[in-house]
C-alpha cells in the first residue's frame, strides 16, 4: 500500500513538475526569441511567472455555459490529465527508479497516450460551441493521423532492442555503446519528433487550437481550473513525450563514458537533461514557425510520415536480419 | 437473404458499389464581429460544410461612426481631427486627399517644403501600416513572433511621426495652405517659425536604414518559410479583371499584376520628383499580396530618403485668410494610401464647412470582393485570405 501511494506521489509530482518547468522553457524561449523583458525579468527573473499564472487560473470562475452537456463538459479535462500522468509510469529513470517496468511498456504507452483523443473530442462536443466542435474535430482527425506514424517509428526502435520494456531498450542501447539515434534509428527519431509534436497539439501542427481561427478550438468554453488542467496538460504531455523520446532513442538515463554502476544517482539527471534539450527544440520551433493546414497536415501524416515510417522498419528488420 | 456465396449472385455483389451520401446540412458559421483575426468588428456570416466554406457573407456597419454626416456641421479645419480617425493604422494619409481638395477649391498653391513634409509623413504612415500588416498576418497564418519585431520596428517610425506632429497615431498636422509647426521644434515666434525638429534628418536616415533592414530580414524569415509558402502560395487568387470590376485598389490590385498607382498618376503630392518602383505581383495570391507590401515598404523608405536630401526651404504655409471659406464648388481628389484608393468628394456651398463630403475608403471596395474569393475556401484559408486583403475597420465603416 505505501508502496503504491509513494509510486502515484512520485508521478503526480515529477509529472507536475515537469510541466512547470516545461511552461517556464516555453514562455522564457517565447520571450526570449521575441525580446519581450516581461518573462524574463518580473518576478525573481520571470521564474515565478507559472506560480502567478496558476494561481491566476484557481482563482478565476469556473464557468459551466448552460447549454454544454454538463458531466461530459466537466470530465474532459480529467481524461486529458490522465492519459498524460499514466504515460510517465513506464519512463525509467534509472534500472530501479521506474514506477513499472511492464513487459510491455512501449505497447503501453502509444495505448495510453491515444486516450487523450477521447478528452479532447468530448471537450469540443459538449461544449455546444461550434467553435468547439470544428477544433475537437480536427483534434480527433489529428491524433488519429499523428498516431501511426508514432507507433511505426517506435516499432524500429523495438526490432533493433528486441523487447518492449523501456528499461530493456535502454540497456540494449548501454550494450550497443551509442543510442539509437545513432546507431540506426535517426530516420525514426525524426518521425517519431513530428509526430509527437503533432501529438502536443504544438505550432506547426496547432490547427485544434488555432487561437487565429477558432479562438481556442476545444478549449474555447473553459475557464478557471478546468482551463488549467488542459493547459498543464498540454506541458506535461509535452514533457512526457519528450522523456519518452529521449528513452528510446536518445539511450535514456545513460551517456556513454559513465560508470553504469552508479546509475541510480546520475541517471535522472541525464534523463531529465535530454528531455529539456529535446524541449528546447520544440519551444524553439514553435516560436518561429507559422501553421500548417488541416489539408496539408494530414498529407504530412498520410504521404510522408507513415511511408518513411514503413521504410524504416523494413530496413531495421532487413539489418536486423541480414547482420 | 441472399446468399453472398452463392456463385449466381456473386456478379450482382462485385458490382454494387459503395454509393452512401451522407446528407449534411451546411453549418451557419459566425465569425465576428469579435473574433481574434477579424481586425475589429467585422463579422462574417459563413456556411461551412465541415472545413469548407460554401457561402460568405460580410456583415458591416458595426463600426459606423457617421464621419460625412458629422463633416457637414463642422468647420474645414475640424474636419481633419475627423479624418485622422478613418484609417487609424495610417492617420496621417487621411489627411492629405481631403486638405489637398479643400486647397484646389480655395486655389491655394502650397509652399513646396509644406509638401515635402507631407510627402514623408505620408510616407512614413504607409510604412508604419505596413510593419502593422505584416506582424498580424503572421499572426494570422500561426506565427506568433513576428508581430512583436514588427511592432518594434514600426515604433521607430511613429517615433518620427510624434517628433514632428506631436501625435503617434492622430496628427492631426495639415493646415489648409500647410502645416502646422513642428511641436517638438522648440519655442515658437511669429517670426521664427521652426519646422521639423532638431536632428530630425539624422533620425530619420537612421530610422529608414533600419526600415530596409527590417524588410529584408523579414523577407527571409518570413518570406522564405516554407510553412508559410504553403499557407499562402496559390492562396486566394484574385485575377486582375475581377479586381478591377470590383474597384479594388492599392498593394491588392498590384499583387494582381496591375501597375496601377495614384501616386504616379495624380499629382496630390510631388511624387514626380523622386525615382521609386512599383512592386507588382504575378500570381494575385496571398503571397504576392504580402510581397508586394513588404516590397512597397522598402520603396516607401527610399522616397523618405530622397525627400531629406532634396528639402527645399521656404515657408511652411501658404497665405490664407483668417477665417477658411472654401468657394462654392465641388472637387474629387483621390490618393494612394497605405490600403488602397482613397478619396474626397467635396460639395461646397460656400459656407464654412462642407455641403456634403463622401468619403471613397479603400478598404470598403476591397472587402467587397471577399464573398467571391471565399467560394469554396477552407477555413483556414479564409482566415487567410481575410488577413492579405489588410483592412480596417474604421476605413470599412467610418
Amino acid at each position: 500500500m505505501t508502496e503504491v501511494l509513494i509510486k502515484v506521489g512520485f508521478l503526480a509530482i515529477v509529472a507536475l513538475n515537469g510541466a512547470i518547468i516545461f511552461t517556464i522553457m516555453d514562455v522564457k524561449g517565447a520571450s526570449w526569441m521575441q525580446r519581450r523583458p516581461g518573462p524574463l525579468h518580473v518576478g525573481l527573473r520571470g521564474f515565478i511567472f507559472p506560480l502567478a499564472e496558476i494561481l491566476k487560473f484557481v482563482q478565476k470562475e469556473d464557468i459551466i455555459p448552460t447549454e454544454v452537456d454538463r458531466p461530459v463538459f466537466k470530465w474532459a479535462p480529467a481524461y486529458v490529465m490522465v492519459s498524460c500522468v499514466a504515460l510517465f509510469a513506464v519512463v525509467p529513470m534509472s534500472p530501479t527508479l521506474v514506477v513499472a517496468d511492464l513487459e510491455l511498456g512501449v505497447f503501453f504507452a502509444l495505448a495510453i497516450s491515444s486516450l487523450g483523443t477521447i478528452g479532447v473530442l468530448t471537450a469540443g462536443w459538449s461544449s455546444a460551441n461550434k467553435y468547439s466542435l470544428m477544433g475537437g474535430l480536427r483534434a480527433a482527425g489529428q491524433l488519429i493521423a499523428y498516431e501511426l506514424p508514432l507507433i511505426l517509428a517506435v516499432v524500429g526502435v523495438v526490432i533493433q532492442a528486441e523487447t518492449m520494456s523501456l528499461v530493456g531498450i535502454v540497456e540494449k542501447q548501454i550494450e550497443w555503446g551509442v543510442p539509437f539515434v545513432v546507431g540506426g534509428q535517426i530516420v525514426g527519431f525524426l518521425i517519431f519528433m513530428v509526430a509527437a509534436t503533432a501529438e502536443m497539439m504544438r505550432v506547426p501542427f496547432d490547427m485544434p487550437i488555432g487561437e487565429s481561427e477558432l479562438t481556442m478550438g476545444f478549449m474555447t468554453e473553459y475557464s478557471g481550473i478546468r482551463f488549467l488542467i488542459f493547459y498543464i496538460s498540454e506541458y506535461m504531455n509535452m514533457f512526457i513525450l519528450c522523456a519518452i523520446a529521449s528513452t528510446l532513442f536518445l539511450g535514456g538515463y545513460h551517456v556513454p563514458l559513465l560508470p553504469t554502476e552508479w546509475v541510480n544517482f546520475y541517471g535522472p539527471i541525464v534523463l531529465l537533461t535530454k528531455t529539456a534539450i529535446l524541449g528546447f527544440i520544440l519551444v524553439a520551433v514553435r516560436w518561429s514557425q507559422p501553421r500548417f493546414r488541416e489539408d496539408q497536415l494530414q498529407n504530412l501524416a498520410w504521404k510522408i510520415l507513415i511511408p518513411a515510417s514503413l521504410v524504416n522498419i523494413l530496413v531495421t528488420a532487413i539489418m536486423k536480419v541480414g547482420f | 437473404m441472399v446468399n453472398a456465396l452463392d456463385p449466381q449472385n456473386m456478379n450482382s455483389f462485385s458490382e454494387a458499389s459503395v454509393s452512401v451520401e451522407i446528407e449534411t446540412e451546411d453549418m451557419t458559421l459566425n465569425i465576428g464581429p469579435q473574433h481574434p483575426s477579424t481586425h475589429g468588428v467585422l463579422r462574417l456570416v459563413a456556411k461551412v460544410d465541415g472545413e469548407k466554406v460554401h457561402d460568405v457573407k460580410p456583415v458591416l456597419g458595426y463600426m459606423h461612426r457617421g464621419y460625412e454626416k458629422l463633416a457637414e456641421v463642422r468647420s474645414y479645419p475640424q474636419i481633419t481631427t475627423l479624418v485622422n480617425r478613418i484609417d487609424w493604422v495610417a492617420g496621417f494619409s487621411n489627411e492629405i486627399p481631403f486638405i489637398a481638395g479643400a486647397e484646389r477649391l480655395m486655389e491655394i498653391e502650397v509652399p513646396e517644403r509644406a509638401k515635402h513634409i507631407r510627402l514623408i509623413l505620408t510616407e512614413m504612415a504607409r510604412i508604419s501600416s505596413h510593419f502593422v500588416f505584416i506582424g498580424a498576418y503572421a499572426l494570422e497564418v500561426g506565427a506568433l513572433t513576428p508581430i512583436f519585431y514588427a511592432m518594434e520596428d514600426r515604433e521607430r517610425v511613429l517615433d518620427l511621426i510624434e517628433s514632428v506632429t506631436g501625435g503617434r497615431f492622430h496628427p492631426n498636422f495639415n493646415r489648409i495652405g500647410g502645416v502646422k509647426p513642428a511641436a517638438g521644434a522648440g519655442p515658437t515666434s511669429k517670426k521664427n517659425i521652426q519646422d521639423l525638429p532638431a536632428g530630425f534628418y539624422r533620425d530619420t536616415k537612421v530610422a529608414m536604414e533600419k526600415v530596409i533592414q527590417a524588410a529584408d530580414q523579414f523577407q527571409n524569415l518570413i518570406g522564405g518559410n516554407e510553412v508559410f509558402k504553403k499557407r499562402t502560395k496559390n492562396v486566394g487568387v484574385l485575377t486582375a479583371e475581377t479586381a478591377e470590376a470590383y474597384g479594388v485598389s492599392g498593394p491588392i490590385l498590384r499583387a494582381s499584376g496591375v501597375k496601377s498607382d495614384l501616386r504616379t498618376q495624380t499629382d496630390y503630392l510631388p511624387y514626380d520628383q523622386f525615382d521609386y518602383d512599383i512592386p507588382v505581383g504575378e500570381n494575385g495570391d496571398c503571397y504576392d499580396r504580402w510581397d508586394v507590401r513588404v516590397k512597397e515598404m522598402v520603396e516607401s523608405a527610399k522616397i523618405v530618403l530622397q525627400a531629406i536630401d532634396s528639402m527645399p526651404s521656404g515657408p511652411l504655409q501658404a497665405k490664407v485668410p483668417k477665417v477658411i471659406k472654401v468657394p462654392q464648388g465641388r472637387t474629387y481628389v483621390r490618393a494612394e494610401n497605405p490600403k488602397g484608393e482613397m478619396g474626397y468628394y467635396i460639395v461646397s456651398d460656400g459656407g464654412l464647412g462642407p455641403y456634403r463630403l463622401k468619403v471613397r475608403t479603400a478598404s470598403f471596395s476591397n472587402v467587397s470582393i471577399l464573398p467571391i474569393m471565399l467560394e469554396g475556401a477552407l477555413l483556414p484559408d479564409l482566415i487567410a485570405i481575410m488577413g492579405s486583403l489588410d483592412f480596417v475597420l474604421g476605413d470599412v465603416d467610418r
